[in-house]
């Protein structure tokens, strides 16, 4: 049986702006996807907490409120205190976020900015390319160390 | 993560070795029955609840309040919660998880030590039950708790599956919900051993508990009645679970508990309740036997699942011929069963 | 949210979305010397609109200006909250039920303020159809109407103090038909539905935001044409009043020189385009009568749908639509249908998905500063040990006994507003008493 690609699709902090979420959350479950949502404001331990336990492939956050370089290092930081591998997975951050903030996010574990406007079969496509990817590159960290 | 690596860990309480655990045996990789084969001696001792009921009822509120008031009384719990997959794109929108929320705003089951939420898709399995309930069941309780919640989409025949997986099957219904006919011809008056009627503070609650327990006390009786006069033939009476239930003589009658899952009210009942029937099955000797018959199903299905694989993909057993001498009318499909199964029973040097 | 700016779940987000607000004290240095009598202000805020009106009547009576005088507007809109936007703290009936307290103490105290902004906006933003906005929100303002009807508030005496908050979007003329559509719609309920008697109880009042949703982050300075699109639909469809987005507002928070582009936008629409100098001038024309009288009747559909919800009662009804989803699953599926038009290019988004380029973005961003939350929470913690906190208390206690007691719980908030209480302390008190809500969850 083919691993299917299990997506978690997080909405971190006070921030009430779904659509994007939902919309998304939509057309990656029509593309074969398993998704999780976590619904809206989780903090950044549970939507962690959720990672591990539901051993996903790609944590996606979805941010409107400027609040992103707060709160995503912090969701990251919490799948590593929890056991897990935030090198194994792909890391998504989509919504209203500026461009000179994507070299910050990127040096922090993020694999991927989509902003406003990105057609969301780009985000599938990206997701079914770096899954592999990043499960390769750990295992190489791995077995080097 | 190596098979090792996941055995220890999950019996050393490792979420993230749980957690992988269950994806390789949801993905049927070798790893996973490496791990099954190793845990295995690790299981039985979990009491495993299996809630089941229509769309809509509130099963996932129902769970939620459950685990808090489990997590109350000190258990530890573990929860797999099965929402359907698109049988055209194999995705699925898993939104049980979301649905779980600890006390008001303290939101505590996400982060609880004690409590573990996996969700799963059927994945196209027939039934509302994904394939592998069964194995991530037994991780579970290798890993430790004492009560794992298993949730199912209940769309019809999906309900009967629960009782592949449950200890205690817990129906959940609500007040008007149509059709009562409907409801006794899916099967669902007999697969249950505790039914609840959630919303119970909306209209015609009383109505479905009346009606409910009248059904379910009708069952009990015909089922004596016909025990009786079959002179209990084992083979015979092989229609359903409640009568092999019943053989027993002293029986279980399956309470009707009205709950407002929103308000957690009846709750603390449920809980009761399963925790009773736990009792029972034990000092009955019930659980045993029912455990005993849902393994010779799932060794069955293991064994079907198995010889089904090699003859799709063992080519030497010459499966594709054997279709394209029966299509030729060379040969009639009876025969070439019994060509085939001497076959793969020589294969296997017996 | 409701939530003070040293609070755990608030860390990250402090001064972002808006002005840190957490006691009196704060409006004390906000308002420091501006004359209240002489302007009038808008409040973006919802689950606590009470308080921050308590805040303002504060200031008021600090400065020596008769209530009486003051003048402006609260959003105090949770119905929408319910369907779009998600600022949620409170159940949907006590919600309903405090804003209701603020009519019944607002008509009397401030009669020149705006009690309320029903909006469509945020459920346009949500992804709903222009019928949907439409629809829900004069829903919405009937529901209010019939709370405080119930409340046996003199229709005529609050009519005046609701007001509408509607979404420009794309589509020039069905948007201007909307906007009329909403006014006529208005007129008729008012009049007939309700028996307002005062002919200034059947003007709907509006102010007109053009839409976030269409701004693209690909080529911004296109959003400047798309804002002034929106803005001449909202001028010709007769709104009082106007918001025009800045053209980096897909990027971040806008920078000053885009806020000043927005504004000449107006400018330049108000003074030298002839535009608003003549009332509805499209009225009359064949295609914008029939576009109007379209949208009112698929409005009226979805209104009775919700009337027949509430078993007569439109304020039960959308109470109902809140409880059973039906207002996420419509505008969730009008969100999910659009962005598939988008996908499959049957709906063109210039600079997205068709004359798309490569480019590198050239624009300067705002970027607020990190020691906002830090100073923020200094000064908290200071009008916390300054206060008299046995003052504090009782008025908290008054406040629950109001809320439990089923009174107007206005009158509490603003003995508790004065003793320097924090937003978070009193919506604490509310969420003891009527829970917090959790949202059904439809995807």
């Amino acid at each position: 049986m083919e691993k299917k690609i299990r997506v978690l699709v997080a909405k971190v902090g006070l921030d009430g702006h779904d659509r994007g979420a939902k919309v998304v959350a939509r057309f990656l479950r029509d593309a074969g996807f398993e998704v999780i949502y976590t619904g809206l404001h989780r903090t950044p331990q549970e939507v962690a907490m959720a990672a591990v336990q539901e051993d996903v492939d790609v944590v996606g956050i979805s941010l409107h409120s400027g609040a992103h370089m707060a709160l995503v290092p912090k969701v990251i930081n919490y799948i590593r205190e929890y056991g897990g591998d935030p090198d194994e997975m792909v890391i998504l951050v989509g919504g209203i976020i500026p461009e000179d903030e994507f070299e910050d996010l990127k040096a922090i574990g993020v694999d991927g900015i989509f902003i406003p406007g990105t057609p969301i079969s780009e985000i599938i496509d990206f997701i079914k390319e770096m899954v592999p990817k990043k499960k390769e590159q750990a295992r190489k960290k791995k077995a080097v160390a | 993560m190596e098979v090792e690596e996941i055995v220890e860990g999950i019996l050393s309480g490792n979420k993230r070795a749980l957690a992988r655990g269950i994806t390789y045996v949801e993905n049927d990789f070798l790893e996973g029955k490496e791990v099954m084969k190793r845990i295995y001696k690790h299981t039985g001792r979990a009491h495993v609840v299996g809630i089941t009921g229509f769309p809509g009822v509130g099963k996932s509120t129902m769970v939620s309040k459950l685990t808090q008031e489990f997590r109350k009384r000190g258990k530890k719990v573990g929860i797999v919660a099965v929402d359907p997959g698109s049988p055209f794109t194999g995705g699925a929108l898993l939104g049980d998880r979301l649905r779980m929320d600890g006390l008001d705003t303290n939101r505590q089951l996400w982060l609880d030590p004690g409590v573990f939420f996996r969700s799963m898709s059927s994945r196209g399995k027939a039934g509302g039950l994904a394939a592998k309930t069964g194995d991530v069941v037994r991780l579970m309780d290798a890993f430790g708790f004492d009560i794992i919640m298993v949730e199912t989409v209940g769309a019809g025949q999906s309900e009967v599956d629960i009782i592949e997986v449950a200890d205690t099957s817990i129906v959940v219904l609500m007040p008007e919900m149509g059709d009562d006919i409907q409801i006794n011809k899916a099967g669902i008056l007999e697969i249950g051993d505790i039914y609840v009627v959630n919303k119970a503070d909306l209209g015609g609650a009383e109505k479905t508990e009346k009606w409910l327990k009248a059904m379910l006390m009708m069952d009990q009786e015909a089922v004596e009645i016909l025990s009786k006069t079959t002179h209990a033939d084992e083979l015979a009476v092989e229609s359903g679970e409640i009568f092999a239930r019943m053989k027993k003589g002293k029986g279980w009658i399956p309470p009707v508990i009205k709950t407002v899952a929103d308000r957690g009210d009846g709750i603390d009942e449920l809980a009761n309740s399963i925790e009773e029937h736990k009792h029972f099955m034990e000092e009955s000797g019930l659980l045993k036997e029912r455990r005993a018959r849902r393994l010779s199903r799932e060794l069955f299905d293991l064994i079907m699942d198995e010889i089904k694989d090699r003859l799709a993909h063992d080519e030497s057993l010459g499966f594709r011929e054997m279709v394209n001498r029966v299509i030729n009318n060379e040969i009639d499909p009876h025969t070439a069963v019994e060509q085939l199964l001497k076959v793969l029973i020589r294969e296997n040097g017996v | 949210m409701g939530l003070d700016s040293d609070d755990p779940l608030a860390d990250g987000e402090v001064g972002k979305v808006g002005v840190a607000v957490d006691t009196l004290k704060d409006f004390e240095v906000l308002f420091d010397g501006i004359p209240l009598d002489k302007v009038s202000t808008s409040f973006t805020i919802n689950p606590p609109a009470g308080i921050i009106l308590a805040m303002y009547v504060a200031i008021g009576d600090m400065q020596g200006v008769p209530r009486n005088q003051l003048r402006g507007t609260i959003q105090n809109d949770m119905l929408k909250e319910f369907h779009a936007q998600n600022t949620l703290v409170l159940p949907p009936e006590p919600s309903v039920k405090i804003i209701t307290d603020i009519f019944e103490w607002g008509v009397e105290e401030v009669p020149k303020f705006n009690l309320i902004s029903i909006s469509g906006y945020h459920i346009r933003e949500a992804g709903s159809t222009a019928v949907q906005e439409l629809a829900f929100t004069i829903a919405d303002g009937m529901a209010y109407v019939e709370a405080a009807i119930e409340r046996g508030i003199d229709i005529d005496k609050l009519a005046p103090q609701l007001s509408f908050f509607f979404n420009s979007h794309n589509n020039f003329f069905e948007e201007i038909a909307k906007f009329r559509a909403a006014r006529r719609m208005w007129a008729k309920i008012m009049r007939e539905e309700y028996g307002a008697k005062n002919p200034r109880s059947w003007w709907l009042k509006f102010h007109t935001q053009t839409a976030g949703c269409s701004l693209t982050a690909q080529q911004p300075l296109n959003n400047i044409v798309r804002t002034t699109i929106q803005a001449m639909a909202a001028v010709l469809g007769g709104t009082q009043s106007l918001h025009t987005n800045s053209f980096d507002e897909a990027w971040a928070l806008p920078s000053e020189e885009a806020v000043r582009v927005a504004l000449r936008t107006q400018q330049i629409i108000a003074y030298e385009s002839g535009i608003p100098d003549t009332i509805d001038p499209l009225g009359g024309s064949y295609y914008v009568e029939w576009l109007t009288d379209k949208m009112e009747k698929l409005a009226w559909d979805y209104i009775e749908r919700i009337r027949k919800m509430g078993e007569g009662s439109v304020l039960r009804g959308v109470l109902k639509g809140i409880e059973t989803g039906f207002f996420i699953k419509e505008i969730s599926n009008a969100a999910a249908s659009y962005q598939r038009d988008v996908e499959e290019g049957r709906r063109i988004i210039v600079g997205v998905n068709k004359f798309a380029i490569e480019e590198k973005l050239k624009i300067p961003i705002l970027k607020v500063d990190p020691e906002v939350q830090k100073r923020q929470i200094e000064r908290l913690k200071k009008v916390k040990a300054e206060r008299d906190n046995e003052a504090v208390k009782d008025a908290l206690d008054w406040l629950r006994s109001a809320a439990e007691n089923n009174e107007n719980v206005m009158p509490a908030i603003l003995e508790a507003v004065k003793a320097y209480a924090t937003v978070g302390e009193m919506m604490g008190v509310l969420k003891e008493v009527y829970g917090t809500y959790k949202k059904p969850i439809i995807i």
